[in-house]
């Protein structure tokens, strides 16, 4: 170890381990997936020799960093506030570096609705929506406004909450009957509601790393739900869904996928990893769905899959990325 | 050590051309010590057909932010132990191991400690039961343990157990996993309702189903808060005499009463036909899990057989701190001080609810225990409207549950035995205002009539025509950071 204070020379592994801060639960629903994946990285940064603490998203939180602060912090929360750019503004106010995509990035990616708008602005495909809020159907009439949704969209068609992960309120519905029930428990969930035409196929998640060089596809992630949707139990009870990295698919199917995922991380303005996730028709259509700014990291996940698909270590990956925000050599 | 490892597999990708042929090609063939199992359980095809029902489920999760204190929780049933003199208690476990520690941490007898039988007699006394010999209590972990043990040494998979609807949600949990199927017996305010028992035993019998045995809480039942009366006590025991039916009596909150003195057990009434299952949950400490049953003698032998198997023995310092309590601690004392607690609790709910539940809700008004039911207005449904809670900060437990047919959907259960007064007279607020908010969204779709939609055009084919109408909120970008 040297004295010298030349601060240039010195590479990584002369200073301290990098200290870490790992933010996880939060207040929202998806507090119990958080948790998880805020553990799993905790683990995965120790062992790859960082001192990695994790924290709640609390009224403690800011105070304890102004106390012993971090290098860099990694957001494991899902959810509002982890996901919907509001930590991130805070901060950046603070002064903290953080992995991941800026606030106002977040905030767009967060929109489920709004991201589509701007996905398919960009010359990409995605299934044709629709999203309102409860007012609009107390306004007009929800009779007048669900017939037009499946005129328009036809059946089967997916509700799910404007915003939100973790599959939470998300159902497929392939009887009109059965829609306004689903309407009524996607709004428990939020105060909008996206309406989305269904399309058959294979699902897959493409995650997405950015180490420096640019943003990089990892491989894709299929997921073969046994029960054929893939909802908050087939995705958190292992054994009830088939999960192959790389992806079955052939490879320009799997190219054209990973060069779809790029994009949309670029057109959103996202930083250092996403997970997008996507629907492949069997003519080898790709539908983006939507995309996660703080992908799920827990042993059921499929980000971690794609890292470990692509040959690395998911702690020596997020470690990577912290050192790039720490502003030390990667 | 080495803080940012470098990865060389990474960087080496083209830039930006994840596109490229490589994607694929470059990782399919990639070494990995322990490949993943596609469906992440290599164990998964060799299961127990028992666990078949354990899943994760969205309620679980809803749940995990209870623990955050910003929400109030009327969920859980946790006793208010900080009520006890911890100090005392303290200092009497210390005892018990710098004193007695060749005992107190020492493997026991299986059916528990002798000194420990004796004095769950003399609290037995307490609601009518003066013929119990220690001989014939077996102390188990918790009762939970002891309601396992009688469900094992009883049910066979496909036996059928008569259970109040609803019930104990831990009790169906141990009915599941020992493949019993459950039928459920109609309740109302005076409790399980004796004419809705005989008509289940008579169906059963037409069927051929073995009724193995009647799982009951008599007193201020978990989740409906409701007590069995005395003249229902009498004609349930007068069926089990009749149709040779055994009673399986769960008390744990029975000396928790706020306005008489507690009942007589069933069990008094009938010490062959009622095995009876008592708990120092409510009364001492839940953390101590220690509870008991009380069964006629071939039947204590089987279940001291099965605890062997199960656990060798129940824990020796938590059954002495039990009997060092009840010996040397004013424990009569300490329950009506938990009772008074509970009342002033009950009151801040029951008069909370009154004041502001929308109509059409009702609920049961417990005099002891620790749980109000609460009954949704028409159509609502708990589980549903769950998440719009979490949102406002405020936790119940769904009602369905405690049903094991999947029904109780406009029910949900409240416990005010945990939150302070005024922190449950704040949830409740937030309550009304969730189901207000629920009825509301109600209104707008209960009433759309799908018969009267237009033909519905298969979806793929419509694709193409563009149909966007617009996001509903805004997607403005601002300054990156």
């Amino acid at each position: 170890m040297t004295e010298s204070a030349a601060a240039p020379a010195r590479t990584p592994e002369e200073e301290h381990p990098l200290r870490a801060v790992v933010l996880a639960g939060g207040l929202t629903f998806e507090r119990e997936v958080s948790l998880s994946s805020g553990t799993q990285v905790v683990e995965e940064l120790s062992r790859a020799g960082l001192d990695a603490e994790l924290r709640d998203a609390d009224a403690e939180l800011l105070p304890g960093l102004a106390a012993a602060p971090a290098d860099a912090v990694f957001i494991a929360l899902h959810g509002a506030t982890g996901e919907d750019g509001a930590l991130r503004a805070v901060l950046d106010l603070a002064g903290l570096p953080y992995v991941g995509s800026p606030a106002a990035a977040c905030r767009l990616a967060w929109d489920k609705p709004a991201a589509k708008s701007v996905v398919r602005s960009a010359g990409l495909t995605t299934p044709d929506w629709v999203a309102l809020p409860h007012s609009t159907f107390r306004e007009l009439g929800a009779g007048t406004v669900l017939d037009l949704m499946v005129a328009r969209l036809g059946l089967p068609l997916m509700v799910k909450p404007a915003s939100g992960g973790s599959a939470l309120g998300v159902q497929k519905i392939s009887r009109v009957e059965d829609l306004p029930a689903a309407m009524v428990s996607c709004f428990a969930y939020g105060d909008t509601v996206m309406v989305e035409r269904f399309v058959e196929g294979v699902e897959v998640a493409l995650a997405v790393v950015d180490l420096g060089d640019g943003p990089q596809a990892l491989p894709a992630v299929e997921i073969a739900p046994e029960s054929g949707v893939f909802d908050y139990t087939s995705r958190y009870t292992p054994g009830l869904t088939e999960y192959h990295a790389p992806a079955r698919i052939p490879d320009d199917v799997a190219a054209r996928a990973a060069a779809l995922a790029v994009r949309v991380h670029e057109v959103l303005g996202l930083a250092d990893l996403s997970r997008t996730d996507a629907m492949i028709t069997p003519d080898g259509e790709i539908h983006f769905l939507e995309v996660n700014v703080s992908p799920g990291l827990t042993e059921t996940s499929m980000f971690p899959m794609a890292v470990e698909a692509a040959g690395h270590d998911l702690g020596d990956v997020i470690a990577q990325l912290l050192a790039g925000r720490a502003g030390r050599a990667r | 050590m080495v803080s940012a490892p470098r990865l060389p597999g990474v960087a080496t990708l083209p830039p930006g051309s994840s596109a490229g042929p490589g994607q694929q090609g470059a990782h399919r063939g990639a070494p990995h010590p322990s490949p993943r199992h596609p469906r992440l359980d290599p164990l998964a095809d060799r299961y127990a057909a028992r666990t078949h029902g354990m899943k994760s489920s969205e309620i679980r999760a809803l749940f995990s932010v209870v623990s955050r204190p910003e929400v109030v929780s009327l969920a859980g049933g946790m006793p208010a132990v900080t009520a006890l003199p911890l100090d005392a208690v303290g200092s009497m476990i210390g005892d018990l191991v710098s004193g007695m520690g060749a005992q107190t941490l020492q493997y026991g007898s299986g059916q528990g400690d002798p000194r420990l039988r004796e004095r769950i007699c003399d609290v037995m006394a307490l609601e009518g039961i003066t013929d119990a010999s220690p001989s014939e209590v077996v102390v188990t972990v918790g009762s939970q343990q002891g309601l396992d043990l009688v469900t094992r040494v009883f049910v066979d998979p496909g036996d059928v157990i008569l259970a109040e609807a609803p019930s104990y949600v831990g009790a169906l949990g141990v009915f599941q996993s020992a493949q019993a199927r459950v039928r459920h017996v109609a309740m109302d305010d005076d409790g399980l309702i004796p004419e809705a028992l005989e008509e289940a035993l008579v169906e059963c019998r037409a069927n051929g189903d073995r009724v193995k045995f009647l799982y009951t809480v008599p007193n201020f039942h978990n989740p409906a808060g409701v007590t069995l009366t005395e003249p229902r006590r009498e004609a349930i025991i007068a069926l089990a005499e009749k149709y040779d039916l055994l009673v399986i009596e769960d008390n744990p909150y029975g000396l928790l009463g706020f306005e008489h003195e507690p009942m007589r057990a069933l069990r008094a009434r009938n010490p062959e036909r009622v095995i009876y299952l008592g708990s120092f949950s409510k009364t001492f400490s839940p953390g101590l899990r220690v509870g008991w049953v009380l069964a006629p003698l071939a039947v204590r032998e089987k279940l001291v057989l099965a605890t062997e198997a199960q656990v060798l023995c129940p824990p020796s310092l938590t059954q002495y701190a039990v009997a060092r309590y009840l010996d040397t601690q004013p424990w009569r004392e300490q329950i009506k001080t938990f009772a008074e607690l509970y009342r002033e609790r009950r009151d801040a709910c029951l008069e909370s609810l009154s004041a502001l539940m929308p109509a059409g809700t009702t609920w049961t008004r417990p005099d002891g225990g620790f749980y109000v039911w609460l009954k949704l207005p028409h159509g609502l449904d708990a589980k549903l409207m769950q998440p719009r809670a979490v949102n406002a900060l405020v936790a119940y437990v769904p009602g369905i549950g405690f049903y094991a047919d999947g029904s109780g959907q406009e029910y949900m259960r409240l416990s005010y035995c945990y939150p302070e007064p005024d922190q449950i007279r704040e949830g409740v607020r937030r309550l009304a205002r969730v189901v207000e908010a629920e009825l509301d969204l109600h209104s707008t779709f209960d009433a759309v009539d799908t018969g009267t939609f237009r033909a519905v055009r298969p979806g793929p084919e419509t694709t193409g025509s563009g149909t966007i109408v617009g996001p509903a909120t805004s997607n403005v970008y601002e300054g990156g950071r």
